[in-house]
């Protein structure tokens, strides 16, 4: 990932900022430019709060290129409890842990690397909530 | 809008052609069709190609094609919509003929996946997806339609063993496909021992990496009888819809709704219904996306098609068969091809050409092709009248 794209991205990566509309008062994560719903194109930022259910997920063996190093690894869709349905990893599991309705906590994680010289991209990754204290 | 008549069909073998090209397979098919049609020029020509960047390094496909053709002096554009793009195509070819912008268009669908190997070729389909908020997490293709199969098995009880049979049928299908680029015969067991790709799907569920072209000749119907001495195929309607970019934004997880709003369109437009269509080539990219295909096209209730496809429903010899040519599975995924070589099927089937995979009396054929989660959704009504 470039340099520049991941300076845009630092505000939903690490902050977990979404766009509340102005309009409707929808959240949107990631932020939209436009409201679906209602077509206000003004906006506020709001950091979501981490936490969420998962929906639906998968393993997966045969990985993207740069998560080679990390096959198997989980990707889940959570709903997040401030509404927006986002796409993300699940670390940390035990087996029967993966399942619809599984509440999960939002933490700060290295996502990949861009080979030994490149930069190292952060974000958020879920944990299931049976694992915290 | 004219009636737009279909006068030409071809297509390459499809498989891991290491001795074609690119601009080898477009040409092959298109000359192909030419020929099928008995035209020798064109007004404009529309090519479908998801990657050429990505696979092979050349964009600038709709030039180069007409330039191998020798029609260097023509409109030419291309087309992409991700593993919809040849689909798109053969609607941007009917809108010209329909509108009367063109009288004698060429469509042709083409993807040469296999001269990178396929750890790039699974990051090149990932780009369909959302680069930014979905594919940057490590989702994989598979791994998006796997998550629509485990809602779709939560919601309705949808079994592994169900989902298998669509690529058992697919591959049966396929054997008596000549061009196609696997003739395996598999069982339900097979599929379901085979390496697990995205937990539920396994490695047997999902469509191959291929190289292949397809192409179709449109002319306006009034025109076809005097140009053409084959049986006129009519396209009764072209249809398209959308659905939201990311799997994540959809409201329901274990529906296609753009397929759905595009077969509605199509039904409307040909006046007909689903129990009018004798036979149809679905996007069956993996198992469950046959599933879901069928049932937003309403051949089976939400919930139902697994059984249908366990019952033989969707076999050739059952009621409504579905993938005659073996589908994205066996017959191969060259994804910009995909969408031009479902209609090429139907036009063969239609023609009573099929051979040993002919369904019998077959008036009425449909297509339904898709790029990404089903974000863009393409669907064709062809008939002979």
């Amino acid at each position: 990932m470039s340099t520049a794209r991941g300076y845009r991205e630092y505000p939903q990566r690490y902050r977990y900022e979404a766009a509340v509309c102005d309009g409707c008062g929808k959240w949107h994560f990631p932020p939209r430019l436009i409201c679906d719903a209602c077509k206000s194109e003004t906006f506020t930022p709001r950091a979501m709060r981490r936490t969420g259910t998962i929906l639906t997920h998968t393993v997966v063996h045969a990985a993207a290129s740069a998560f080679a190093d990390q096959a198997p690894y989980a990707v889940a869709i959570v709903e997040m409890d401030d509404g927006p349905r986002v796409t993300m990893q699940v670390v940390d599991w035990r087996t029967g842990e993966l399942k619809s309705g599984q509440r999960v906590k939002l933490e700060f994680r290295r996502i990949s690397e861009a080979g030994p010289a490149g930069t190292i991209t952060y974000g958020y990754k879920a944990v299931p909530m049976s694992l915290l204290a | 809008m004219r009636d737009v008549a279909i006068v030409g069909a071809a297509i390459t073998k499809f498989g891991e052609l290491w001795q074609q090209s690119l601009r080898a397979l477009a040409v092959e098919a298109s000359l192909a069709a030419l020929k099928d049609a008995g035209v020798d020029h064109v007004d404009a020509l529309y090519v479908g190609a998801m990657s050429g960047g990505l696979l092979v390094g050349q964009e600038h496909l709709g030039a180069l094609l007409a330039d191998a053709l020798g029609q260097s002096h023509i409109a030419a554009t291309r087309v992409e919509g991700a593993c919809a793009s040849g689909g798109l195509a053969l609607r941007q070819g009917f809108l010209a003929v329909a509108s009367g912008a063109a009288e004698v268009v060429l469509v042709t669908g083409v993807e040469k996946m296999t001269d990178v190997d396929g750890v790039v070729a699974t990051d090149v389909l990932a780009t369909a997806a959302d680069q930014e908020w979905e594919a940057m997490h490590g989702v994989t293709f598979p791994g998006l339609y796997a998550m629509m199969a485990r809602a779709h098995m939560q919601r309705f009880g949808t079994s592994a063993r169900a989902l298998a049979s669509v690529a058992a049928k697919n591959h049966a299908h396929g054997i008596k496909n000549p061009q196609a680029q696997f003739a395996l015969r598999l069982t339900a067991d097979d599929v379901l021992s085979s390496a697990m790709v995205a937990d539920p799907l396994h490695a047997l569920e999902c469509a191959p990496i291929s190289d292949g072209a397809a192409a179709l000749v449109l002319v306006p119907a009034t025109k076809a009888m005097q140009l053409s001495k084959r049986l006129v195929v009519h396209i009764a309607a072209s249809a398209q819809a959308g659905d939201t970019m990311m799997l994540a934004g959809r409201a329901s997880l274990s529906e296609l709704a753009g397929v759905a709003r595009a077969g509605a369109l199509a039904y409307q437009q040909a006046g007909k219904g689903p129990t009018d269509i004798a036979v149809c080539e679905v996007h069956d990219c993996f198992t469950i996306a046959e599933i879901m295909a069928t049932e937003a096209l309403g051949f089976f209730e939400p919930g139902q098609a697994a059984a249908a496809v366990e019952a033989g429903v969707t076999s050739l010899g059952g009621r409504l068969p579905i993938n005659t040519s073996g589908g994205l599975k066996a017959r191969g995924h060259p994804v910009g091809a995909t969408g031009v070589a479902q209609a090429v099927e139907i036009v063969t089937q239609l023609r009573g050409e099929a051979g040993a995979r002919q369904v019998a009396g077959a008036r009425v054929g449909m297509t339904q092709n898709m790029g990404g989660t089903g974000a863009t959704a393409v669907v064709h009504i062809l008939e002979v009248r």
